[in-house]
């Protein structure tokens, strides 16, 4: 199949076949082209809003179920989050200057002593693909770091990884020590990483194990919904 | 070949390799957060403990402490620089545990991963891959091993720039790889690929296969996948002795010395050459391996069906081989015109 002959004008798209567009170029981790449409979209007026969640978040949905269900795998998610990361990029300003709703913040590290940060990087740009603001503080995180972090940036959740059986009880550590000072039921607390398990999120306190980014990202929203809907009940 | 392995592999059916290490080494007080290859310096009896657990188990080989001591990895315990250093003592105290042995030992030097991304997606060079694992081959051979062994690989590029830099300093070599992630690689590496991966490398590995991953089941269903294409190269099956459980603080293992004993034996009926355990696996498991593969005669490959009654389920319904190992079906795809 010739490219030239058959290569897409973005601009030439209506909004609907555009959006689907973005759907399939997120897919296949085409930054430019994400740049270009989201910027396109600016010009029809849509709303930054609209554009994140009906377009780059709901390309991002497919992306992470076809990761969960072994279709993609990582090295394609990786190019799907970049592009994302672009498309968003353009937004981030623009969403704040708007005043668009806020999906929730992660502070996401992987614990100390732990230095593997594949899947915790995976995570950390999912959840920005759902729309989640994400400070990610890196490998070998010490207690402290997380407490501060998560004070300093009025985080909704915290997110532990650990890649090693070695170090995987650390994360104990750190919600034993939220326990002590009273903080604990403050956040949502996500655990995640190749050798946990639900059994272990369970053991150690956490709110929930989560299997994959995908899962990560769909564990969060539904803690997300949760705490709206008690506000809104409160 | 003058290596001690491929010596071996031309005398023997089957060889047993070791255990866990950093199952091992945790029980032995080594800290959640502490670099366990320091320990080859500061902690030298308790390196030789480890060695000597499973030599004394029955192993034939084992691997040295040396698994994170690469640039990349030590750099975050300020020790970047000492990746050969720390190396060439994992191997050298390996060296002495098995020459004190009453029968031959093979000391495989461990390379693990660097932990970070090559290719499209990723921020790590070729070049600066292959430096690394050359600092940390050279340690190991310098230090007195048979022969270099990288492991728990998920990236194809990882373990090419792994084998390149072995042929750089003039090492014998295995290589095994991670599977799991639906019965592929992190990096969607199906077993039948990894075949095509080793037979396309200019140095040949002694020995290839899986370590790690999910558990026994799957491990097995891989090692399946490398027979099915034919490969003349020897196979290795490493597996965890289970699943992860919490106690107390603790990591344990739930695969128990008997249920690895079977395990050793599927593996071996499945086509591997060289068994052993990974994470969780203790010397009492290695034990019961050696027993298990000595007394029982060498049988049919398992089916999945039987695999699956003896070990468990799988984790995944597909490994990715049914469709010969072709590309995942991507639902989507750039629309053109």
């Amino acid at each position: 199949m010739s490219d030239e002959e058959d290569d897409i004008i973005l601009s030439e798209l209506n909004d609907e076949e555009l959006v689907q567009q973005m759907f399939d170029d997120l897919y296949d981790g085409l930054k430019e082209e994400i740049e270009e449409a989201v910027n396109i979209l600016l010009e029809r007026k849509w709303e930054p809003y609209r554009i994140l969640t009906e377009a780059l978040v709901g390309g991002m949905t497919i992306v992470g179920a076809d990761f969960r269900d072994g279709i993609l795998f990582v090295p394609e998610v990786l190019l799907a989050a970049n592009a994302m990361k672009g498309g968003m990029f353009i937004l981030k300003p623009l969403l704040a200057e708007t005043g668009a709703p806020r999906m929730g913040k992660m502070v996401i590290g992987t614990v100390k002593g732990d230095i593997h940060d594949i899947g915790k990087n995976l995570v950390s740009m999912m959840m920005e693909g759902a729309g989640f603001e994400v400070v990610d503080l890196g490998i070998n995180n010490a207690v402290d770091a997380y407490i501060d972090a998560i004070k300093a940036e009025e985080a909704d959740i915290l997110g532990m990884s650990a890649l090693l059986t070695t170090t995987m009880p650390y994360m104990k550590v750190v919600i034993d020590t939220m326990v002590e000072m009273g903080i604990r039921d403050d956040y949502v607390v996500l655990v995640g990483g190749a050798p946990l398990n639900e059994e272990f999120g369970k053991a150690i306190g956490a709110d929930s194990y989560c299997r994959d980014a995908a899962v990560a990202v769909e564990t969060a929203k539904e803690y997300m919904a949760r705490k709206h809907n008690q506000l809104a009940a409160g | 070949m003058t290596n001690a392995l491929s010596r071996a592999l031309e005398t023997r059916d089957w060889l047993l390799a070791d255990g866990a290490t950093g199952t091992n080494l945790f029980n032995m007080g080594l800290q959640s957060g502490d670099a366990p290859e320091f320990w080859n310096e500061t902690e030298q009896d308790k390196i030789r403990a480890l060695y000597r657990g499973a030599v004394d188990a029955g192993s034939d080989l084992f691997l040295t402490n040396s698994f994170g001591a690469n640039a990349s990895r030590l750099k975050l315990h300020d020790a970047g620089h000492r990746a050969y250093e720390l190396s060439k003592l994992a191997a050298e105290l390996g060296r002495e545990v098995a020459d004190a042995a009453n029968r031959e030992i093979i000391v495989a030097g461990s390379v693990g991963p660097t932990g970070e991304i090559m290719g499209e997606a990723g921020s790590l060079s070729h070049e600066s891959a292959v430096e690394m694992f050359e600092e940390t081959a050279k340690g190991l051979m310098d230090g007195g091993a048979d022969v270099v062994w990288v492991e728990t690989i998920s990236a194809p590029e990882e373990f090419r720039a792994a084998a390149e830099a072995f042929a750089n300093v003039g090492a014998p070599w295995c290589g095994t790889m991670s599977f799991d992630t639906a019965g592929r690689t992190m990096m969607g590496l199906t077993s039948a690929q990894m075949v095509q991966l080793v037979d396309s490398l200019p140095n040949t590995p002694i020995a290839f296969g899986a370590n790690c991953g999910v558990g026994a089941s799957d491990l097995l269903r891989t090692i399946k996948g490398f027979v099915a294409q034919g490969t003349q190269t020897p196979i290795i099956a490493k597996g965890n002795a289970g699943i992860p459980k919490y106690h107390d603080g603790h990591i344990h293992y739930d695969g128990t010395p008997e249920l690895m004993g079977e395990y050793a034996v599927l593996a071996r009926n499945a086509g591997a050459k060289i068994i052993g355990g990974c994470c969780g696996t203790m010397p009492n498991h290695l034990r019961a391996m050696r027993e298990a593969l000595e007394n029982t005669p060498k049988g049919d490959s398992p089916t999945l069906e039987l695999i699956t009654e003896k070990m468990g389920g799988f984790s995944s319904e597909s490994d990715g081989t049914d469709a010969g190992g072709a590309a995942p079906s991507r639902k989507n795809k750039r629309r053109r015109g």
